[in-house]
């Protein structure tokens, strides 16, 4: 039997806000709507971040989905013509996305439920014994023996992201 | 044992639980109290805040201001609540009503949250996140979105087009913002409002990093849409902006939500780089924490409020150039430069220590190796800027030159 | 307090705080007058009547300079942990933050230059 347990309702909570939210973005047929269901959405994802301990992610969360993504989608909508109501919920390419996104429903309830259910002591450890902090980051992530190869890469990666929108969004050259 | 209860909001929980109440309900309680006092704080104020901003305009535009309802005409902004409370309230037709009913609540949102973590005293802060600067930026970048929202909702093309300009510089400003706010970060080495606070005792960052306080202060000011950044109400070209179709108390909102979010960046100036609560005897009588704390927020704030009625607005492409190709960059390198020298001065032992860091004496040479760095880096800047200027107005001049000599070779041979 | 507690009263601050901007409006939909006709209701355009669809397209200006701000703010969030940690961090560390940093500096250089960042 379920406990009260404040956290346990702030988790469904999120979790409603989460689905809920997903669940608008795809069936609403106004994108600037699907836009805000989007952020409701994602919000939901900053609040469940708070709950496992990575409050840093939930803030970034709400830093870049939020406050960027998701106002550069609404200006990618305003970038296209009459797409602000559209008449069609679907269009020929539905089927490809559904298996896609079983494969990937798919592949993300092995990734969560492999750890739990193998029984691997360090996977079992409760959560609360390995929760880092951003500080723990910051160190991490500039250690020439941890992630120090990523961290770069990452930035190349952006530097490139950022090149390629320039070169495809400029037509003059 | 009642002496320990009489400071009710450090101890309402304990308090309540030794008065037999249940630990979980007696701890829900003292959230809920603070809460109350905290988002109190801020509605409150921006009513003084809207009396000093008209009051300190009018005197430099040569005008008295505000000065009929009560002493000064301090209670002039309840009589304009008053006012747009009793307002017919007109939803322009065609407006998408849930998300432009939602925009001003939005709008005020963003900034009343950011009140959650500020540090007040010592011992009074809403919350003290380990992650507080980045929850700051996070909250604040959700107003922008509140300024799209409107914009679209209210079915009008400059309403619109405000918006979507409005939203492009703001976005941009962000980047210098967050830059500038590394520094003190690597000063601080806490993201903790209440802990930037504690590493100041010694020594008042904008001592050490004064280039990155001017550009904190400036985004800031574009940020909040303050002039010379004031796009957000260019009513000679936008008819108002992105709030052109709001009228009544949303409008209200819109506005209040502006003045208020023009003085808590500068209180977010005061914590980060004036030492916030920090000041004589505040360890002693941690009330005194927010006298210091109000006035040395009021100092940027009056500043802000000159600035904003004595400077022209500057244009949207002057706006972004400004940004991409001076704030940013100086931002950058100013990061980086502060960042070596801070590693030198950490490697020769001339940081203060942990045990250290609230004496004066022991911040005194990082200090002073970090100044004498940012000013050569603000000497060199200007010298480019003025450089940069030079050019540009030579550039001007040639181009006005060569105008008139077309002018002049298109006149003569139809004269002749 | 706890840090579970400091979220619950961010937590409760978020489900309290939208309530103080919204009593206004509340208040202000019972006291004020409703007489809305046609003319009131229009777009607002200065008086001139409103031509075409409020929905315009947008010039590709704004996406791209909404991107590089995208750019730069998922760069920045990386540099917040290494900013906190940095008097933890030796030379090293501060050649990894200097290169990151090239990085994403080159990539506003190339802006720059691709005229990008000109606001036409």
């Amino acid at each position: 039997m379920l406990e009260f347990n404040p956290q346990l309702i702030v988790f469904f909570l999120f979790a409603i806000l989460t689905l809920g939210g997903a669940l608008g973005v795809v069936t609403n047929r106004n994108l600037i709507h699907g836009a805000i269901y989007l952020i409701i959405s994602l919000f939901g994802g900053a609040g469940l971040f708070v709950l496992l301990s990575a409050p840093f992610l939930a803030a970034v969360q709400v830093l870049v989905y939020i406050g960027a993504i998701a106002i550069l989608i609404i200006f990618a909508v305003m970038l296209t013509r009459s797409m602000t109501s559209m008449r069609e919920l679907y269009n020929r390419q539905w089927w490809i996305s559904a298996v896609v996104a079983v494969l990937l429903f798919g592949l993300l309830v092995l990734g969560v439920i492999g750890p739990v259910w193998v029984a691997d002591e360090e996977a079992s450890q409760p959560v609360s014994d390995l929760v880092a902090t951003t500080q723990d980051l910051g160190v991490a992530l500039v250690d020439g023996n941890q992630y120090v190869l990523p961290f770069e890469i990452a930035s190349l990666l952006l530097t490139a992201a950022m090149i390629g929108a320039i070169v495809i969004a400029r037509e003059d050259d | 044992m009642e002496a320990q209860c009489i400071n009710i909001l450090e101890t309402l929980a304990p308090c309540l639980v030794r008065g037999g109440m249940d630990p979980g309900l007696a701890q829900f309680l003292s959230i809920a109290a603070g809460v109350l006092i905290v988002s109190a704080i801020p509605l409150v104020s921006v009513i003084i805040f809207i009396w000093i901003e008209r009051k300190i305009a009018a005197r430099v535009q040569d005008r008295l201001g505000p000065n009929r309802v009560g002493p000064f005409g301090i209670l002039q902004n309840l009589a304009d609540a008053v006012k747009l409370i009793i307002k017919e309230d007109i939803t322009p037709a065609g407006a998408d009503r849930l998300i432009y009913n939602a925009a001003p609540i939005i709008a005020m949102l963003s900034v009343i949250l950011i009140w959650g973590v500020v540090p007040f005293t010592p011992v009074h802060i809403g919350a003290d996140l380990d992650i507080g600067v980045v929850y700051v930026v996070a909250i604040g970048s959700v107003g922008t979105l509140a300024i799209m929202m409107a914009g679209w909702s209210s079915n009008n093309k400059y309403a619109l087009l405000g918006a979507f300009r409005v939203v492009a510089a703001l976005v941009s400003y962000e980047v210098p913002m967050i830059v500038a706010l590394l520094v003190p970060l690597m000063l601080a080495g806490t993201m903790s409002m209440q802990g930037i606070v504690e590493a100041q005792q010694g020594m008042w960052f904008v001592v050490a990093a004064p280039i990155a306080a001017v550009i904190f202060y400036i985004s800031n000011l574009a940020e909040t849409g303050r002039a010379p950044f004031d796009l957000i109400e260019a009513e000679s070209e936008l008819v108002a902006g992105y709030n052109i179709e709001y009228s009544g108390m949303k409008f209200g909102l819109f506005m209040a939500s502006e003045f208020l979010h023009s003085f808590t960046v500068n209180l977010l100036f005061a914590i980060i780089f004036l030492g916030g609560w920090s000041g004589p005897f505040v360890h002693q009588l941690p009330i005194l924490g927010v006298v210091y704390l109000a006035i040395k927020s009021l100092i940027p704030y009056l500043f802000t409020i000159v600035l904003r009625s004595t400077v022209p607005r500057v244009r949207i492409d002057q706006m972004m150039a400004f940004n991409w190709k001076f704030l940013v960059p100086v931002s950058i390198i100013n990061v980086l430069l502060v960042a070596f020298v801070l590693k030198i001065i950490q490697e020769l032992g001339l940081s203060p220590s942990p045990e250290n860091v609230h004496d004066f004496a022991a911040n005194v040479p990082q200090a002073v190796i970090l100044l004498a760095t940012n000013l050569l880096m603000g000497l060199v800047t200007l010298n480019v800027l003025r450089n940069a200027g030079r050019r540009e107005r030579i550039a001007d001049q040639a181009r006005a030159l060569r105008t008139a000599e077309q002018r002049d070779s298109a006149i003569v041979p139809s004269a002749s | 307090m706890t840090v579970v507690n400091e979220w619950a009263f961010i937590g409760v601050f978020m489900a309290v705080a939208w309530l103080l901007p919204a009593a206004p409006l509340v208040i202000s939909w019972i006291f004020r007058p409703r007489r809305p006709n046609a003319i009131k209701m229009a777009t607002y355009e200065c008086g001139v009547e409103t031509v075409g669809d409020t929905w315009v397209q947008f010039k590709v200006q704004y996406y791209l300079n909404g991107l590089v701000f995208l750019v730069f703010d998922v760069e920045l969030v990386f540099l917040f942990p290494w900013a906190i940690a940095y008097s933890q961090l030796d030379f090293f560390a501060f050649g990894a933050g200097l290169l990151f940093i090239f990085l994403l500096t080159d990539a506003l250089i190339y802006a720059w230059k691709k005229n990008a960042l000109e606001w036409q």
